[in-house]
């Protein structure tokens, strides 16, 4: 039987704001357990929450770069369950009434474009974390995560397959960090991934039932979760089992997906409307207003350097991927007006370099001018490609500029023919057995002397130079 | 006549003319507390040593005439505000040994104010009861009648105005928790708009509902105080920046064509015949005031009593659920594991009436529960306030009594929940409305109980409440007693 897969993603992302949802707390990661608190968020009794308007412009941005329509009035409702992260037995999120619905995403898969709906943005408070001492039957309780502000973007299930889950992610991934609302790291929790799935029949309308996936802290984890848990149900299916709605936890190491108790996830959350909090009101002006905030977003971006770099789709997705990469290659074709030659050396070496030593474009040692400046000496023909490998290496190490390198090193090209001419008539006398070879059909022979040619001149000869003189002074 | 016997204005004069200093003062309240405490028990905790230093201060300030509107004044808190430093503990077992490191922004007010904290006052466990008798420190007694309690749930601090152990006191409101004392302890008392009077700090019983108001000896302290309290608190979002006007003017101004409504739905079987008595007499003190009472409806008013006791518990029991072991409070020694310190905790640490309305609400807001329940709850609530708003259209506030029935005995109530919940049937409707309601004494049974009328208005219309109340104690003339402990 042919099954077809069904996907759908709960993500949340950490808002980049400075403090707390409710509360003036700092939002930053890391620092001794429990420093950044205060009664409200460490939910004592008669504290109130105060909403810190920033997260719902936040909200609201995220809202409108997915095509959302952001609802005239939401409400903040109280989920309720005990858990020692929780201090108020509560969370502060939205149910029934949240900040967005209705949106969607396009996904660009070999040029193909697919249409992935978001269901809904809202807002929520997060939880603390839990320590457990090993060798003490006792748990530690950091609260400092507590009620740092977090949207949950829940999307259709509208995706076919574990690559096409991935490629969703990224873009969302992609888009929130393009407008700054959110930094990203999934190490540290700042974007987290849910994934509900299910097996079907192909042809089949209903859904199948749905395991939902959860505990997978980077993209590769989503996709090998996806395509553990998908064959698990194909084969439970085949063999007679059916598939149970349940949570299940990824497990990295084991790479596989294991059951949580079936106890622990039947809660009811008994949500209703947060009556400490007040509806927020969005109305067209606040809503224009946060509109004019957005920057380019990642797919117009890509498009846009498509069509005005005359670069291949692939280049400009790589380019776009991260927006201080984009702004670096723009500066690069703004100071060569080269923009080809600029992305394969942004592409090329300047990314390999990078990613060798795991560093991103805003720590890169090469400025856009140095290697703009070094992408016309080429065009000039004042260095040859190949010099200009050694060249970036050596701008990438030192920071120098090209100019700087060229000079210190005296790698300047040999452009003049009469001194070409003498060099390209002391190689043919020296090799009359291959001159004569060539002369008689052996054209293969023609890469031997502009071979000795560029080692005679230590590779500083004009390549295109020694190519033409030779093919005159050999015929 | 004894300093602790006066008012806040009456104290006020004398201080600014000199005659006495706020440890003066003071003193006499203390030394009226050493007599009547042990007796009437309306303290959790006393707070001797911290106002007779604040008294200190307050009479250095008087002497350099900076005379604020409640220097030197000894006032009670109903240990249900947060109070930094000073244990607080709402009646509880749970919050026994918590100590808040804030103030209440009502208690921030009243210290701003000038005035001197005498003590954190009895209460029914976090608020729930109509007699005090739930707190987990022991009953408070009726300062009129020992035998008899002095509602609830403020009833520590009604009983300590009543008992003269403080000059004013403030207590919280949910449903009827500030005027239902006030009437049986003979002393006025208000709820004012929600969102009239800052919540923070106001350890939550039900967030919608809950409101601080004052517990004075007359209405004219009842204006001074709510001058003090008054007011937005950017620390609440619910909280309203509608102006503040002077309270004080209101009191003293006549009344005449002014339209009183008595709610028909009010005048029900089950009411004291004394206590209609007293009512019929105010009715005709009214009118002959220049005031004018028709007859309303409030169609709903019989659904009042269920639309609380489904909303008030479904927000309690998620306001409670912070109550875990976790972080403060009393966490239970001797468990297995998180499940078994939750348990343990919690049933040890929350009394039966509390348990009682956790489940009541955990049960109304459950899967399959909340849309017959809590959201129809919701609804018939907004139709409430709509006869409040229609009310209104046609007088300008509504009289009511107070409760149906004087101070009843001790225990009488206890293993009868329902009944219990039916001495708040006239105060409830306003904290469903969000209204403000005053409760006034309006005179005494044969048997020597205080009766108390209430009457509501409109949204932040405080000072009509504080108009019509002064001009009802000016011209009913109520024979002035002192309760004989
Ligand atoms: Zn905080």
């Amino acid at each position: 039987m042919e099954f077809e897969t069904v996907i759908g993603l709960e993500v949340h992302a950490q808002m980049l704001t400075d403090t707390k949802i409710f509360c003036g707390c700092s939002t930053k990661f890391g620092g001794a357990p429990n420093s950044h608190t205060c009664p409200v968020c460490l939910g004592m009794p008669g504290v109130l929450p105060v909403l810190n308007k920033k997260v719902v412009e936040f909200a609201m941005k995220m809202a409108l770069a997915t095509n959302c329509e952001i609802n005239k009035s939401c409400e903040f409702a109280r989920k309720n369950y005990f858990y020692p992260d929780l201090p108020k037995g509560y969370q502060i999120s939205q149910y029934a009434y949240p900040l967005a619905e209705h949106g969607h995403i396009l996904l660009d898969v070999n040029g193909e474009q697919t249409k992935i709906g978001i269901t809904r943005i809202h807002m929520e408070e997060d939880a603390g974390k839990l320590m457990h001492d090993e060798h003490n039957p006792s748990s530690y309780v950091d609260l400092n995560r507590t009620g740092v502000p977090l949207i949950e973007i829940v999307s259709e299930p509208d995706m076919r397959s574990s690559e096409e889950a991935a490629d969703y992610l990224k873009r969302l991934h992609e888009i929130l960090v393009y407008l700054e609302i959110c930094d990203g790291n999934m190490e540290e929790g700042s974007f987290r991934c849910d994934a509900n799935v299910s097996i079907r029949p192909k042809g089949q309308k209903e859904f199948g039932t749905r395991a939902e996936l959860k505990n997978m802290n980077s993209f590769r984890n989503v996709q090998r979760a996806l395509e553990y848990e998908i064959k698990r149900q194909q084969y439970l299916v085949e063999n007679g089992g059916t598939v149970i709605q349940e949570t299940r936890l990824w497990d990295d190491a084991q790479g596989a997906t294991n059951s949580m108790r079936s106890k622990e996830e039947a809660h009811d959350y008994r949500y209703f409307p947060d009556p400490d909090l007040v509806p927020i009101l969005v109305d067209e002006t606040w809503v224009e207003k946060i509109r004019k905030e957005l920057p380019e977003l990642p797919l117009t971006k890509r498009e846009r350097f498509i069509k005005d770099y005359q670069i291949p789709a692939y280049d400009a997705g790589v380019l776009t991927a991260d927006k201080a990469l984009a702004n670096y290659y723009e500066e690069v074709v703004k100071l060569c007006a080269k923009p080809k030659a600029a992305s394969n050396w942004v592409m090329g070496d300047v990314l390999k370099f990078l990613n060798e030593e795991k560093r991103d474009i805003r720590q890169c040692p090469i400025t856009a001018k140095s290697l703009a400046d070094m992408i016309r000496l080429i065009e000039e023909g004042t260095i040859s490609g190949k010099m200009a490998k050694e060249i970036v290496e050596d701008m990438y190490k030192t920071g120098k500029s090209p100019q700087t390198i060229i000079e210190e090193k005296g790698l300047v090209q040999i452009t003049d023919e009469g001194e070409l001419i003498k060099t390209i008539t002391s190689i043919i006398e020296a090799n009359p057995g291959q001159l004569a070879d060539y002369r008689g059909g052996k054209e293969k022979l023609f890469g031997f002397f502009v071979g000795q040619a560029m080692k005679a001149t230590k590779g500083k000869a004009n390549p295109q130079l020694v190519n033409e003189l030779l093919k005159k002074m050999l015929a | 006549m004894e300093l602790h016997q006066l008012t806040i204005h009456e104290l006020q004069e004398k201080i600014k003319s000199g005659d006495v200093s706020a440890t003066q003062i003071t003193q006499s309240v203390f030394s009226r507390i050493d007599t009547v405490e042990e007796r009437v028990h309306a303290y959790i905790r006393l707070l001797k040593e911290e106002a007779m230093a604040a008294a200190a201060k307050a009479d250095e300030s008087i002497k350099k005439g900076d005379i604020k509107p409640l220097t030197g004044i000894p006032i009670a808190l109903k240990d249900i505000v947060c109070t930094k430093g000073i244990t607080t503990t709402c009646g509880s077992h749970i919050l026994h040994n918590f100590v808040p490191p804030y103030n209440a922004t009502a208690v921030e007010k009243l210290r701003a104010a000038g005035a001197v904290f005498v003590g954190k006052t009895n209460m029914d466990e976090f608020a729930m009861g109509s007699s005090t008798e739930t707190s987990y420190f022991g009953p408070t007694r009726n300062p009129w009648d020992l035998e008899r309690i002095p509602g609830g749930s403020s009833g520590g601090s009604a009983a300590a105005v009543a008992a003269e152990e403080c000059i004013a006191s403030i207590g919280s409101d949910t449903g009827g928790s500030i005027r239902q004392p006030a009437a049986l302890c003979g002393i006025v008392g208000m709820k004012p708009t929600y969102g009239r009077v800052s919540r923070f700090g106001l350890i939550a019983f039900a967030s919608s509902l809950d409101q601080i108001g004052p517990f004075t000896k007359d209405v004219e302290d009842c204006a001074i105080m709510m001058n003090v309290l008054a007011g937005y608190d950017p620390k609440e979002s619910t909280s309203v920046s509608a102006e503040v006007p002077d309270y004080r003017q209101f009191a003293g101004r006549d009344i005449k064509g002014w339209k009183i409504g008595i709610p028909k739905e009010y005048f029900i079987e089950g009411i004291d015949t004394e206590v209609n008595a007293a009512i019929k007499k105010a009715i005709a003190v009214i009118e002959q005031s220049g005031g004018q009472c028709v007859e309303i409806s409030l169609p709903h008013t019989q659904y009042c009593l269920a639309v609380y006791y489904i909303i008030a518990p479904a927000e309690a029991c998620s306001n409670l659920a912070r109550y875990d072991g976790v972080r403060y409070g009393l966490r239970a020694t001797d468990v297995r594991d998180l499940l078994d310190m939750y348990k343990k905790t919690r049933m040890q640490g929350f009394g039966a009436e509390v348990k009682r309305r956790i489940m009541i609400g955990t049960y109304a807001l459950s899967a399959g529960y909340y849309d017959a329940y809590y959201k129809k709850a919701s609804q018939v609530r907004a139709l409430i306030k709509r006869d409040f708003e229609e009310a209104f259209k046609n007088c300008d506030v509504i009289l009511t009594p107070t409760t149906p029935t004087p101070a009843f005995k001790i225990g009488e109530k206890t293993d009868d929940p329902l009944q219990m919940y039916l001495s708040d049937i006239f105060t409830i409707s306003t904290n469903l409305a969000g209204i403000p309601g005053i409760s006034v004494p309006c005179g005494f049974t044969s048997g020597g109980l205080p009766i108390g009328m209430q009457f509501l208005a409109s949204h932040f219309e405080e000072g009509k409440l504080i108009q019509i109340a002064s001009a009802y104690e000016k011209n009913a003339k109520i024979e002035k007693r002192r309760p004989k402990l």
